[in-house]
């Protein structure tokens, strides 16, 4: 990695996303309303609000996430700049890793607003604070982020890799203990939840809205998410080829 | 003469397809030369292969002495690929900005590269509010930003009008007088004449690699476009079986079916 070459990566691709701003109202304004939406499902109050409202903090960002950055990467293939940029200084790394420090910056400041709407708007409250939230919130967007840059690679038009959200991203969202609780699956299902990243980020949430101070549990579901994507954006670098047939 | 790059014995398949049959020739540095060919010749492969970008089957190209798509050569070679290839939601500065940021150029470098090809005017317009011309042309600016030593382009020179392809022509002219290596690929003739060394290819193997004078001499025309024909279909008739004699008729229309082929 060469951090000229990354860094100018980051603002190519800061850059790209000021030029768009329709982009930037889906990834600031979307998951607001759309949490909004369920205030009002449940009338503005309950246990059960709270729960929601904090788990959805963490899956609309992984959701956006996982689909812009699946078809920005899909796009620097089929424009061409993808094989230019392999004719160039750029390394893999760089280029994968640029997407992620950037989208990442765009994730912080997406779980910052959306967390302040949440807390203020829409009363939610936690037991723990609203910064280890955040940081939740930021690694879920990230683990969007690297599974989107993976999973590019299996598509070859846009057009397939909006098929691939609800064989990878929805199996996740159902299985995360949103709907019911990961202890009361069935032994196989559960299994399959234990291997699904979004269920860690999901436990994490739910253990800083229960306990005061960040418990070990919360500290291994946090491991578990970087690593997972760290392991994405690796993979992602290792299906990008500098030649091609 | 010193070559820049060598192609020996070049093979390449693209699906159960030769695109490249054994092909073996030679681009000398400092100097323009055109590769030229029917569509579907085998240019724009080849032109991959020498950037590095090709899965190749056998033999070897050499690039300023490395194996191409070597890692130290990625700053040293400039390439421009046939569709643009740029971010249409980058601005043409922020684009060539990008691409002199990979290549170890500074802000200036970019923007003396965007006033060259012509865009100045255009330079903090979305690339993607361009017109077709203008978007190869910002193409072009990340490729010649940085003046690597060897500029590898891919038809540069497509949906130009005149007095463009005029500017560009005198500035790779310029560039490799000041000693970079520049392989164009075109199917325009006339750009032929302005190249130091041609390269006709056609399906996948070289047909002449040579001075456009000596081509010209060669095929006994003043003029390239029919020396090319002439090239072309003495090729075609060494081909065929011997002693099937081609009617005339038959000939004439081989030959216009190439070129068809060429200027398309």
């Amino acid at each position: 990695m060469n951090t000229r070459i990354l860094g100018a990566t980051i603002a190519r691709i800061l850059h790209q996303l000021r030029h768009d701003p329709r982009t930037i109202g889906m990834l600031i304004v979307v998951p607001v309303v759309l949490m909004g939406l369920i205030y009002a499902m449940f009338d503005g109050s309950g246990p059960v609000l709270d729960h929601v409202l904090l788990i959805m903090l963490g899956l609309f960002p992984f959701v956006i996430m996982f689909l812009i950055t699946s078809i920005a990467m899909l796009r620097e293939r089929t424009s061409g700049t993808l094989e230019r940029l392999m004719s160039t200084r750029a390394g893999k790394a760089d280029l994968l890793f640029g997407y992620g420090a950037a989208f990442g910056l765009a994730a912080a400041v997406q779980a910052v607003v959306a967390a302040t709407c949440g807390y203020l708007l829409y009363g939610m409250t936690t037991a723990g604070g609203a910064g280890l939230v955040v940081l939740v919130v930021v690694l879920t967007a990230l683990l969007g982020v690297g599974l989107g840059l993976l999973c590019s690679a299996f598509a070859r038009t846009e057009f397939q890799a909006v098929q691939l959200l609800p064989i990878v991203v929805i199996p996740q969202v159902l299985l995360c203990g949103l709907f019911v609780p990961r202890g009361d699956m069935a032994g196989w299902l559960q299994a399959i939840s234990d291997v699904l990243p979004l269920s860690y980020a999901v436990q994490a949430l739910q253990e800083v809205g229960a306990n005061a101070e960040p418990t070990g549990t919360f500290w291994v579901d946090l491991a578990v998410v970087a690593g997972c994507v760290i392991l994405g954006l690796g993979l992602a670098a290792a299906t990008l080829r500098r030649r091609t047939p | 003469m010193n070559d820049a790059i060598t192609v020996t014995d070049l093979v390449v398949e693209r699906g159960s397809a030769t695109v490249l049959n054994g092909l073996t020739c030679h681009m000398p540095a400092g100097r323009i030369t055109g590769l030229l060919g029917p569509s579907g010749a085998g240019k724009t492969t080849l032109i991959r292969a020498v950037v590095g970008v090709q899965v190749v089957r056998s033999g070897t190209v050499t690039v300023l002495g490395r194996p191409a798509g070597a890692r130290e050569l990625r700053a040293r070679v400039g390439y421009l690929t046939q569709a643009p290839s740029i971010y249409a939601d980058l601005t043409v500065l922020e684009n060539a900005h990008y691409f002199g940021s990979i290549a170890g150029a500074d802000a200036a470098a970019a923007r003396a590269a965007v006033d060259q090809v012509g865009l100045s005017s255009s330079r903090d317009q979305l690339v993607g509010t361009l017109s077709g011309g203008q978007r190869s042309r910002a193409s072009l600016a990340c490729a010649v930003v940085g003046d690597p030593e060897v500029l590898v382009l891919d038809e540069p020179t497509v949906g130009q009008d005149p007095v463009l392809r005029e500017e560009l022509w005198a500035s790779f002219r310029e560039r490799a007088s000041r000693g970079t290596t520049v392989l164009v690929s075109s199917h325009v003739m006339d750009e032929a004449n302005r190249c130091d060394r041609l390269l006709l290819i056609r399906d996948g193997g070289l047909l002449a690699d040579d001075t456009p004078d000596e081509v010209k001499r060669r095929a006994g025309t003043d003029d390239l476009d029919r020396a090319f024909l002439a090239l072309i279909r003495n090729s075609a008739e060494s081909d065929g079986p011997p002693g099937t004699a081609v009617p005339a008729g038959a000939r004439r229309r081989h030959a216009r079916s190439h070129s068809k082929g060429i200027s398309s």
